[in-house]
């Protein structure tokens, strides 16, 4: 019963949680409107057949996501510091790294992650081969980015989402 | 004390925010290849969006973070349709 | 000026500083786009703005309007959340395109398709 009201209760519960912080309100008839616009919504999603998603470990998503923020603190730190030193270009360069990870959805968290960390930019990811093509602003040790990215990324991806 | 810090620094931030316009449509004229005027348009869009959330604090209108949002939303789905166009690969400069 | 002079000083000097904070961020993000020699180095610089930048400045106006209303007001977190969420599309789908064009040209120096 609950399945075929709420096929997608994530999607439908980030959908009304939006709702209610544009409304700004939490008068009964607000709540009402959103729990039926993100049911429909949530009815909508599932007609474009995405690819079933399972979060295997939640504690291992929250310890990622702060690893996460702290990685960009201290990247944009390090971007302000090479656009602001007086002088001297950066060498910078292209990585291809491979990789074990084939979930679509630990791909795009992935990519979300290497992207939004100044410093480094997803390029393009070869699905038949597993080949992913980075390119990375400060360019000093190849091996050390590729390490980083499978050991502090990767890993948890894959026991998340595989 | 603090509320005049407060005046000085919304001004300050603001002017900031102006030099980095400023930064971003140099980037856009100057050019050389399309994809960094592109890149420059983006870059003008998140500033404005910025700058639109300062002056909301500024005026105490909670509006001014409606219009930011908009101005992300389209912003986003402009540097997706020019960057789309560009990967087609019929125009090249 | 007077609905911000309703803030207790704490508030205020917290707001000022990371109104500041946020504007430095986008403003240092913006001098590298213009500083940076060439496309793919120049690709970086605007992520310091989308990610610190409105970071800062979506919490200064969270904690203005939250402390100037008594209740909190958070719809700005969504700003944040779609900043997050598209920045790497539309960067990805740049880098993409500068490439392309690159290699069809086949003058700078980039890796070749497979």
């Amino acid at each position: 019963m609950i399945r075929r009201c709420l096929p997608h209760p994530l999607m439908s519960g980030f959908l009304l949680l939006a709702w209610l912080l544009l409304q700004r309100s939490l008068a009964p008839a607000t709540l009402l409107a959103g729990v039926l616009v993100a049911m429909g919504l949530g009815r909508a999603f599932g007609k474009l057949r995405p690819p079933a998603a399972r979060i295997r470990n939640v504690p291992l998503l929250v310890r990622l996501l702060l690893r996460v923020m702290g990685d960009i603190v201290r990247s944009n730190l390090a971007v302000a510091w090479l656009v602001l030193r007086p002088g001297g270009q950066v060498r910078s360069g292209f990585v291809s790294v491979s990789l074990e990870l084939t979930d679509p959805y630990g791909l795009a968290a992935l990519a979300c992650i290497i992207t939004s960390t100044p410093g480094t930019i997803w390029v393009d990811h070869d699905s038949t081969r597993r080949v992913l093509l980075i390119h990375v602003l400060d360019l000093v040790d190849e091996a050390a980015w590729i390490g980083n990215i499978k050991r502090r990324y990767e890993r948890p991806l894959l026991e998340i989402f595989q | 004390m603090s509320h005049a810090f407060l005046g000085i620094a919304i001004v300050a931030a603001q002017l900031l925010l102006l030099l980095a316009m400023a930064c971003s449509i140099i980037r856009m004229v100057r050019g050389p290849r399309a994809q960094d005027r592109v890149l420059g348009l983006d870059a003008l869009y998140v500033n404005a969006m910025l700058l639109l959330l300062s002056i909301g604090i500024r005026t105490g209108s909670v509006l001014y973070v409606e219009a930011g949002l908009i101005i992300a939303l389209l912003g986003f789905a402009g540097t997706v349709a020019f960057a789309k166009f560009l990967l087609r690969g019929e125009v090249i400069e | 000026m007077n609905h911000l002079d309703a803030l207790p000083p704490w508030a205020a000097v917290l707001v000022g500083v990371l109104v500041l904070l946020g504007a430095g961020f986008a403003f240092v993000g913006s001098l590298g786009l213009l500083r940076l020699r060439d496309f793919y180095k120049r690709v970086h610089a605007p992520t310091l703005g989308t990610t610190l930048g409105t970071f800062f400045m979506v919490v200064a106006s969270i904690v203005c309007f939250s402390v100037a209303q008594g209740r909190p007001v958070l719809h700005e977190m969504l700003i944040g959340v779609f900043l997050t969420l598209t920045t790497p599309i539309t960067l990805m789908l740049l880098v993409r395109a500068a490439l392309y064009r690159n290699r069809v040209e086949g003058q700078q120096r980039v890796p070749p398709p497979r």
